[in-house]
C-alpha cells in the first residue's frame, strides 16, 4: 500500500509492439481480475495497491513465442499470469475459474502459509478444479514478500500456468524502493512435458548437445594439460556410465528462456532514474532450469530470500534454484542501459531483460560463460580419485556429519573443473575427516540446550545401488559455502547460502526432537528419479507429529541440484547463522553435499514435498507428508 | 558339451562386462555407518513402504511415475553393397511397459536376390535387475526362406561398464540345441551429432543345422562401422561399412554349397527410432 505511485514508471510499451502476438495483446482486454487493474499492466510491473479478492481464469490461448507456439494454460491470456498483490493480515479470496475446455486445473500458492486445504496440490489439499468450476481459496495472510503460484495439475506448470505474488509486509517495509519490478524467469517451448519424459525414458541425453567428443579434445587436453589426462577423466566417467557434461535435463535446444513471458530478443525494458533504488523480484518459475543472475556493470545487494528479508548482501551474481525467489536492489547511477542476464545453468541459452532510463535503450549482452563440468566431488566422493576401490572408504559415512564444521574453503573448485580430476589430490579434505571422527551424534550439541532429549533419527542408511539409483555419495560434504558448479572463483561475488542471515532470530526455539534423513537418488539412464532409492508409488508417506520440531538432512547421491520443497512449513536452513537461520521454502540440495534444516511442524494436513524440477517430482522424486 | 562350457565362460565373461556392482548388487549398507561401540544402528526410512495406504483425496495420485512407455528403434536400415552381391538388412526393436516390467519384440534379418535369410525374430519379457541391466526371457522364432527353428531365450540386455551398449542371450531350441548370440556397440561422438559406431553380432552353435548354415561353435558374424549424422534425435542417415561371413565350420558348410563365405560391403542407411 506503502508505493501507490509506483506502477506506471514501470510500465514499457515495448512488449506491445515487438511482443507476444495474442498473448500481450489479450492482456488489454477485459477479463479476469476483478478487483483490481491487473491485466491492464505490463508485465513485471507490481500492481497500484493490494487486493483481497481475486478472480483468476484459467484457459488456454494460443501464444507464439520465437516462433514456437503454444496453446498454453495460463490465467487471463497472459504468462505469466498477473502479479497478484496482497496485504498481510488480510484474509484473501482468490476465485480461480476453470475455463479449460477437458482438463482439471489447480493454482497452488507456493510458499504460502495457509490451511492444507486451501494449498491447491490435487489428491493431498483438494480434488482439483475441474472444468467449468469455481474453487474459492480463502486464507488469513500471515507473511510477507515475494512468491510465486503455479498450478500443480497435468504439468501446465511448464507451458505457462504460473506467476508472482507480491504481500506487503504489516510492519514498514526496509527494502521498500520506489521503483519495484517483478522479474519472473521461465522456459518457453511447444514440446510437451509427456513427449519431453517419454523422450527422455528412451535417452537420457536426448536433449544434451554438449557433450564430449572428439572435437572438443583439444580443448579439454589444454585444460587438463595433456591429451592424456583428458582422455583418462573421460574413461573414468564413462566407467561410471555416467557424464560430466550432465547439467540440465532439458537444455535451450528446446527451450527459449523468458523473463517476465519475454524472449531474449523481445527485450523485457524497466524504466529507472539514474541514481535511484529500484528492487528487482526474481522469481524462477521455471520447470527444469537453474539460472546465473547477473547485472554487468552493477552491485546487487540481496535483500530477501524465499519471501523473508535478510541481511543486505552484495553480490554480483546469484544462482536462482527452480521455484526459488530473490528480491535483490541495484542502484545505477549511470544514465545508461544496464541487461539483466540470466543465463541458464547448462549456459545452452539465456533470458535477459533491460533496465534504462529510457524505453527503447538496449544494453550490450555478455558473452556466456563456460558451460559447468561435473567432478567427483559432485558424485559425492568428497576428494576421492573416481575408480578408487569405495571399500577403503568404509566407516566415512557418517549419519553425524555436521555441514558446518566441514566449510569448503579448501576446495579449489577451479582446476576441477578443467576436467583433470587429479588435481583433487591437493585439496585438503582432513577438515572434515577429522570431525568425522569425533562425531558420534554428538554434531548436533550446538542446536541443543544441554538439556536435550536423545534425539530420534530416521535413517535410512546409505542407499541401494539398483534399478532406481545408480550412485551413492560415500563421501557427502558441506557445500553451503559454494555458489553452485560452474560459479566457483569465476572471479565475481557470487552469492552462497552461508551468507544468508535472516533479519529476525528464528520463532521457534527448541531444538529437534527428530531428525528425518534422506537421501536423493534416481538413475540418470533410466529416467527415475526418488528419495532413498524408491520412487514416490513404491514409497509410504512421511508422517509427522503436529507440533514437533523436526531435522531434515538431505544427501544427494545424484551429480544433479535438486530444489526441495516442502510445502505449508519453513525450512529454516542451517547454515551456520545461529539462531538467525533463513527461512526458505525451497532448498537447492547440490551434488554430493549434505545440509540440513529445521521444521517446525504446526500445521496439520497432507502436504507434498518434492523436487521442483517438474520431470523429477513427476517421475518420483516426490513424497506425501501427513501431520497428524 | 565343449559348447556348453563355453557358454558357462561366456556367462561369466559377461558379469564380468556389466560389472559385479551391477548385477550382484553389493549392499552398499555394509558399510559401518556410527563409530559408537555400539552394535550398529537400525536403519529407518522416514518414507519407508507402509502397508496403510494414503487415502488420496478423489482418488487422485499427485505424480505419474508407474506410466506405460512405447519405443521402438530401427539400429539398422540398411542397403549393403558389393560386387559379388548387394542386399538389404535390417535390425529393431521395440518395447512397451514399465520402468520394471517390459515386452520386447525384436526382430532382423537380410534380403538377398529376393531371399531372406537370418530372419530371427524374438518376443522376450524383460525385467529390470539393476540400474543399467535386465534380465529378458522369451522365444525366439527363425523365420526366413530356410527352415524354421524355434527356441527358447535367457538373456542379459544393457549398458556395460565404459558405455558399451551389450546384449547376450543364450538360447536352447526344441531339439534340444543350444545356442547364444553376444551383440555389442559403442558411440564414439565425433560431434555432438556425428556419431561413429562399431557394432558386433556373433552367434555361436553347440551343433551344425546345415539346412540353416548354421555350423558348431563360432558360426557367423555381423559387424559394421556406421558413421551416423543426427540431424535430430530421432533421424540419423548413416554411412557404413559392413561385413557379414560365416566362420568355422560355418564356414565349410556354406562354401561345400557353393555360396559366399563372407564379404565386405560399402552400406548406407537409416537409424531411426519413435
Amino acid at each position: 500500500m506503502s508505493n501507490a505511485s509506483r506502477t506506471r514508471d514501470g510500465l514499457t510499451r515495448r512488449r506491445f509492439v515487438t511482443g507476444m502476438g495474442a498473448g500481450g495483446l489479450l492482456a488489454a482486454l477485459p477479463v479476469p481480475a476483478s478487483a483490481s487493474p491487473v491485466t491492464t499492466i505490463a508485465p513485471g510491473t507490481v500492481p497500484a495497491a493490494a487486493s483481497a479478492t481475486w478472480n483468476l481464469h484459467v484457459g488456454r490461448r494460443r501464444i507464439e513465442i520465437d516462433r514456437k507456439v503454444l496453446h498454453a494454460p495460463c490465467i487471463g491470456g497472459n504468462v505469466p499470469g498477473p502479479v497478484l498483490r496482497w496485504q498481510e493480515g488480510d484474509n484473501v479470496t482468490l476465485n480461480v475459474t476453470n475455463t479449460l475446455r477437458d482438463e482439471e486445473t489447480s493454482i497452488h500458492w507456493h510458499g504460502i502459509r495457509l490451511p492444507a486445504n486451501m494449498d491447491g496440490v490435487p489428491g493431498l489439499s483438494f480434488t482439483g478444479i475441474p472444468p467449468g468450476e469455481t474453487f474459492t481459496y480463502r486464507f488469513p495472510v500471515q507473511q510477507s514478500g515475494t512468491y510465486w503460484y503455479h498450478s500443480h495439475s497435468g504439468m501446465q506448470e511448464a507451458q505457462g500456468l504460473y506467476g508472482a505474488i507480491i504481500i506487503d509486509p504489516r510492519r514498514p517495509d526496509p527494502n521498500a524502493c520506489v521503483r519495484d519490478y517483478v522479474v519472473v524467469l521461465s522456459e518457453w517451448t511447444d514440446v510437451s512435458p509427456m513427449d519431453m519424459i517419454n523422450n527422455l525414458k528412451m535417452q537420457d541425453d536426448y536433449y544434451v548437445f554438449r557433450q564430449r567428443t572428439l572435437a572438443s579434445l583439444p580443448h579439454e587436453a589444454r585444460m587438463a594439460g595433456s591429451v592424456g589426462a583428458a582422455l583418462k577423466d573421460r574413461l573414468q566417467w564413462s566407467r561410471m556410465r555416467m557424464a560430466a557434461t550432465d547439467i540440465s535435463d532439458v537444455t535451450g535446444i528446446i527451450y527459449t528462456y523468458l523473463l517476465n513471458g519475454h524472449a531474449p530478443d523481445m527485450n523485457w525494458s524497466g524504466l529507472f532514474t539514474p541514481g535511484e533504488r529500484v528492487r528487482l523480484r526474481f522469481v524462477n518459475a521455471a520447470s527444469m532450469t537453474f539460472f546465473d543472475i547477473r547485472i554487468p556493470g552493477l552491485e546487487m545487494l540481496v535483500v530477501q530470500a524465499d519471501g523473508n528479508d535478510v541481511e543486505p548482501v552484495p553480490v554480483d551474481e546469484f544462482r536462482i534454484g527452480v521455484a526459488e525467489t530473490y528480491d535483490v536492489i541495484i542502484q545505477p547511477r549511470d544514465s545508461r542501459a544496464y541487461t539483466i542476464f540470466a543465463q541458464s545453468e547448462d549456459r545452452t541459452g539465456y533470458a535477459r531483460g533491460t533496465l534504462a532510463p529510457q524505453p527503447g535503450m538496449t544494453g550490450p549482452i555478455p558473452p556466456m560463460d563456460p558451460r559447468p563440468v561435473r567432478t567427483m566431488v559432485d558424485m559425492g566422493m568428497g576428494d576421492m580419485k573416481p575408480g578408487q576401490d569405495m571399500k577403503d572408504m568404509k566407516g566415512m559415512d557418517m549419519p553425524g556429519m555436521s555441514k558446518k564444521d566441514a566449510p569448503m574453503d579448501g576446495m579449489d573448485m577451479s582446476d576441477m573443473d578443467n576436467g583433470n580430476m587429479d588435481h583433487m589430490d591437493h585439496m585438503d579434505h582432513m577438515d572434515h575427516m577429522d570431525h568425522m571422527d569425533h562425531m558420534d551424534h554428538m554434531d548436533h550439541m550446538d542446536h541443543a540446550t544441554p538439556a536435550t532429549p536423545v534425539m530420534e533419527v530416521d535413517d535410512p542408511g546409505p542407499p541401494p545401488i539398483n534399478v532406481e539409483n545408480q550412485n551413492v555419495a560415500r563421501m557427502p560434504v558441506d557445500r553451503l559455502g559454494s555458489p553452485g558448479d560452474g560459479l566457483e572463483d569465476n572471479g565475481r561475488r557470487v552469492l552462497n547460502y552461508r551468507q544468508l542471515r535472516a533479519t529476525r532470530p528464528g520463532t521457534d526455539p527448541r531444538p529437534p526432537s527428530r531428525e528425518i534423513i534422506m537421501h536423493l537418488t534416481g538413475n540418470m539412464e533410466r529416467y527415475i528419479w526418488g528419495f532413498n532409492g524408491r520412487k514416490f508409488s513404491e514409497s509410504g508417506p512421511i508422517r509427522l507429529k503436529l507440533g514437533e520440531r523436526v531435522r531434515f538432512t538431505l544427501i544427494n547421491d545424484t551429480m544433479m541440484e535438486h530444489p526441495i520443497h516442502l510445502h505449508g512449513m519453513w525450512s529454516e536452513l542451517e547454515n551456520g547463522q545461529g539462531d538467525y537461520r533463513p527461512y526458505k521454502h525451497t532448498l537447492i540440495s547440490q551434488p554430493g553435499s549434505r545440509l540440513s534444516y529445521l521444521v517446525t511442524v504446526d500445521v496439520p494436513g497432507m502436504w507434498a514435498y518434492h523436487c521442483h524440477l517438474m520431470l523429477h517430482m513427476e517421475l518420483g522424486m516426490f513424497r506425501t507428508v501427513i501431520v497428524a | 558339451m565343449r559348447y556348453v562350457s563355453l557358454l558357462a565362460a561366456l556367462t561369466g565373461c559377461i558379469t564380468c562386462i556389466t560389472g559385479t556392482p551391477a548385477l550382484a548388487q553389493v549392499p552398499s549398507a555394509t558399510a559401518t555407518t556410527t563409530t559408537t561401540q555400539n552394535t550398529k544402528p537400525a536403519y529407518h526410512a522416514a518414507d519407508a513402504p507402509s502397508s496403510t495406504p494414503v487415502v488420496y483425496l478423489g482418488n487422485m495420485k499427485p505424480v505419474m511415475d508407474h506410466a506405460s512407455y512405447f519405443h521402438g528403434i530401427l539400429d539398422e536400415f540398411e542397403g549393403r553393397y558389393a560386387p559379388g552381391g548387394s542386399d538389404f538388412r535390417w535390425d529393431g526393436e521395440a518395447w512397451y511397459g514399465t520402468d520394471y516390467n517390459r515386452v520386447w519384440l525384436k526382430t532382423e534379418g537380410t534380403l538377398e536376390h529376393g531371399h531372406l535369410h537370418d530372419g530371427d525374430h524374438e518376443l522376450l519379457y524383460s525385467r529390470a535387475i539393476s540400474s543399467y541391466f535386465n534380465v529378458q526371457g522369451g522365444v525366439r522364432a527363425d523365420i526366413d526362406d530356410g527352415p524354421t527353428r524355434t527356441w527358447g531365450a535367457l538373456g542379459v540386455q544393457g549398458l556395460a561398464l565404459y558405455e558399451f551398449e551389450f546384449q547376450a542371450t543364450a538360447y536352447v531350441s526344441d531339439r534340444g540345441r543350444f545356442a547364444t548370440r553376444i551383440e555389442g556397440s559403442y558411440d564414439f561422438l565425433l560431434t555432438n551429432r556425428l556419431i561413429l559406431q562399431p557394432q558386433a553380432e556373433f552367434n555361436l552353435y553347440t551343433k551344425s543345422d546345415p539346412a540353416r548354415q548354421v555350423g558348431a561353435g563360432l558360426s557367423d558374424v555381423d559387424a559394421g562401422l556406421r558413421l551416423r549424422y543426427e540431424v535430430w534425435r530421432k533421424f540419423a542417415p548413416y554411412v557404413a561399412v559392413s561385413y557379414a561371413g560365416y566362420l568355422t565350420q560355418a564356414r565349410r558348410i556354406v562354401h561345400d554349397q557353393h555360396e559366399e563365405t563372407g564379404a565386405l560391403r560399402f552400406t548406407f542407411g537409416i537409424r531411426s527410432w519413435f
